[in-house]
């Protein structure tokens, strides 16, 4: 009906867009599992979820992920510091200052 | 627009551009901070690989009086060095959020630099001789035999090469269990704030081992969290006062002699939103990316992911000026959801606190500082200037192909929808990777600092 559409705000046009992509999006997209992702920054490493999933051998299960969770180093093992890539610090001086 | 030719518009040239010029950025040379000192002399830097840059202003050139003088490195080190939790499995980021100088008592210049946890206080100091002439060491150090010693002398001070050396002082760490957003020198030169999501903290810069918890946000179940601390900062004048910004879009003024914990704001400061304009991205964009007091300490502005606004701190319930950065990518939210970049953390800030100054007779009169632009980044290397008074607008491009000392740079501007003219840029050609999150205006002279991903372009305005 295109005297809907004209009525639709840009912003309201995007969500559509965005909810027919995702449908399982949540409803609460300022709330807390949004958050919560945001305070957890930088977990990325071995929590006691990945332990029991290991233990239980979740291997065979599809488990849904997101596309950047897949280079999380989980699941199957328990890293230790030493497995975990070493983060040098930075010995080059920076590119600014040549 | 803010353009050549015309009364007081500033005419913005090309000054220096410092980086490498490869396309294949490493991670550590992104630019995450910029910060000009209180005289604008110095000029900071920090970057996700934990390093920062002090560039120093050569002094004004009498023959050279076209130009202001260059900036050029002064002193470069490490300040914060990766880390690992091991007791929360998280890796700690040395990424330098945020640089805060302190203004100059002595000889010495400091700086407070944070990452994700932890506050350093950095001293910056000039050595420019050293003593020479002992009796019992060598120029080299080596000890002499004391037997060898026939005569005696006073040692003596001899210039040499300027050496800037940089060392850490105070190490404020193990405050903050979240990831801290903010620091804020207070006006009383003896303290600060510290901000991270869910709370904020005040130290005295002497004490390492004792901080003041003054806001903290986090609900006692954490399926209630609704929002969180995104920017704070101290008011310029009041050593009482400071406001922090949510991700909901409010700003929360609180007075420290109210109580001791300042979970209640004085002022909350909240623009109404139309429900029927609601959508999922409302909250989202809404969240206030960066919050800076007014040289007066009148006004605050804010930044969310599409506008500016300035707020007048008697006015609570609205801001007095509204200024859309690129409000053409409203329609483009669907995709800047998915790359992320709807979660780009813009910073603004106002030009500089040039007094006025009237003289009438013989008396002279120094007016309130003049914060009447106001400057934030946006996608394709692009940034915006706001002129308050004129309601004039201008779009520049930080780009080495506009590197043409004392050229007037020419003004962009962004096709939202139909056909194209011929200097335009559509939106659907913005390259989204090329963002300009920070940026910095000299306190006293038209010179901007304006950070690409790896590369820090400094402008200044065509002196006549």
């Amino acid at each position: 009906d295109m005297q809907e559409k004209e009525t639709v705000t840009p912003e309201r046009a995007e969500e559509a867009k965005l909810k027919a992509k995702y449908p399982n999006l949540g409803q609460k997209p300022g709330g807390s599992d949004f958050l919560m992702k945001r305070l957890q920054k930088g977990q990325k490493y071995f929590d006691s979820g990945d332990y029991n999933m290991a233990k239980a051998k979740m291997k065979n299960k599809q488990l849904p992920s997101a596309g950047p969770d897949k280079n999380l180093v989980t699941g199957d093992h328990i890293p230790t510091p030493q497995d975990l890539p070493q983060r040098k610090s930075s010995l080059v001086i920076s590119k600014l200052a040549g | 627009f803010l353009g050549a030719g015309g009364g007081n518009d500033i005419q913005w040239c090309f000054s220096q551009v410092k980086g490498a010029v490869d396309d294949d950025v490493a991670e550590a040379d992104i630019i995450s901070t910029v910060e000009f000192n209180h005289s604008g002399e110095l000029l900071a830097t920090g970057d996700k690989g934990g390093r920062v840059v002090i560039f120093q202003q050569e002094q004004e050139n009498k023959t050279q009086s076209h130009s202001r003088g260059e900036y050029n490195v002064y002193s470069t080190f490490q300040s914060h060095e990766p880390e690992f939790d091991y007791l929360k499995s998280l890796e700690i980021e040395e990424k330098i959020n945020k640089i805060r100088w302190l203004p100059q008592k002595n000889a010495a210049q400091f700086l407070l630099s944070t990452n994700d946890k932890t506050i350093k206080l950095w001293k910056i100091s000039e050595r420019d001789k050293r003593p020479e002439g002992y009796n019992l060491k060598e120029e080299d150090g080596r000890y002499r035999d004391p037997t060898t010693v026939t005569t005696l002398r006073v040692p003596v001070f001899r210039p040499m090469d300027l050496m800037v050396e940089a060392s850490p002082r105070r190490i404020f760490a193990n405050a903050h269990t979240y990831h801290i957003n903010s620091i804020s020198i207070n006006s009383d030169y003896e303290t600060y704030l510290s901000a991270d999501d869910l709370r904020i903290n005040l130290w005295h810069l002497e004490i390492t081992d004792r901080s003041f918890n003054i806001v903290d946000i986090k609900p006692a179940n954490m399926e209630e969290l609704t929002e969180v601390i995104t920017a704070a900062e101290f008011h310029p004048n009041s050593c009482n006062t400071f406001v922090y910004s949510s991700s909901k879009g409010t700003i929360r003024l609180c007075d420290m002699r109210a109580s001791a914990l300042c979970d209640r704001h004085s002022k909350l400061f909240e623009e109404p939103e139309d429900p029927s304009n609601r959508s999922f991205f409302s909250e989202i964009i809404s969240s206030i990316s960066d919050v800076k007091f007014s040289h007066s300490g009148r006004y605050m502005m804010t930044r969310d992911y599409l506008s500016v606004k300035i707020w007048d701190l008697n006015m609570e319930n609205r801001p007095v000026e509204t200024y859309q950065v690129h409000e053409y990518l409203r329609s483009k939210l669907c995709s800047l959801y998915e790359n992320d970049c709807i979660f780009d953390k813009f910073e603004c800030c106002w030009n500089g606190s040039d007094r006025q100054v009237i003289f009438h007779g013989t008396v002279t009169l120094f007016l309130p500082p003049l914060c009447s632009i106001v400057m934030t980044g946006s996608y394709n290397n692009f940034f915006r200037m706001f002129d308050r008074n004129t309601k004039r607008d201008i779009t520049l491009e930080a780009s080495r192909e506009n590197n043409k000392p004392r050229t007037v740079l020419k003004p962009r501007k962004v096709c939202a929808s139909g056909k194209r003219k011929k200097d335009e840029i559509s939106v659907d050609s913005l390259d989204f990777n090329k963002k300009i999150l920070h940026t910095a205006w000299h306190p006293k002279e038209n010179i901007i600092a304006v950070a690409t991903t790896n590369n820090l372009y400094i402008f200044q305005d065509k002196m006549n």
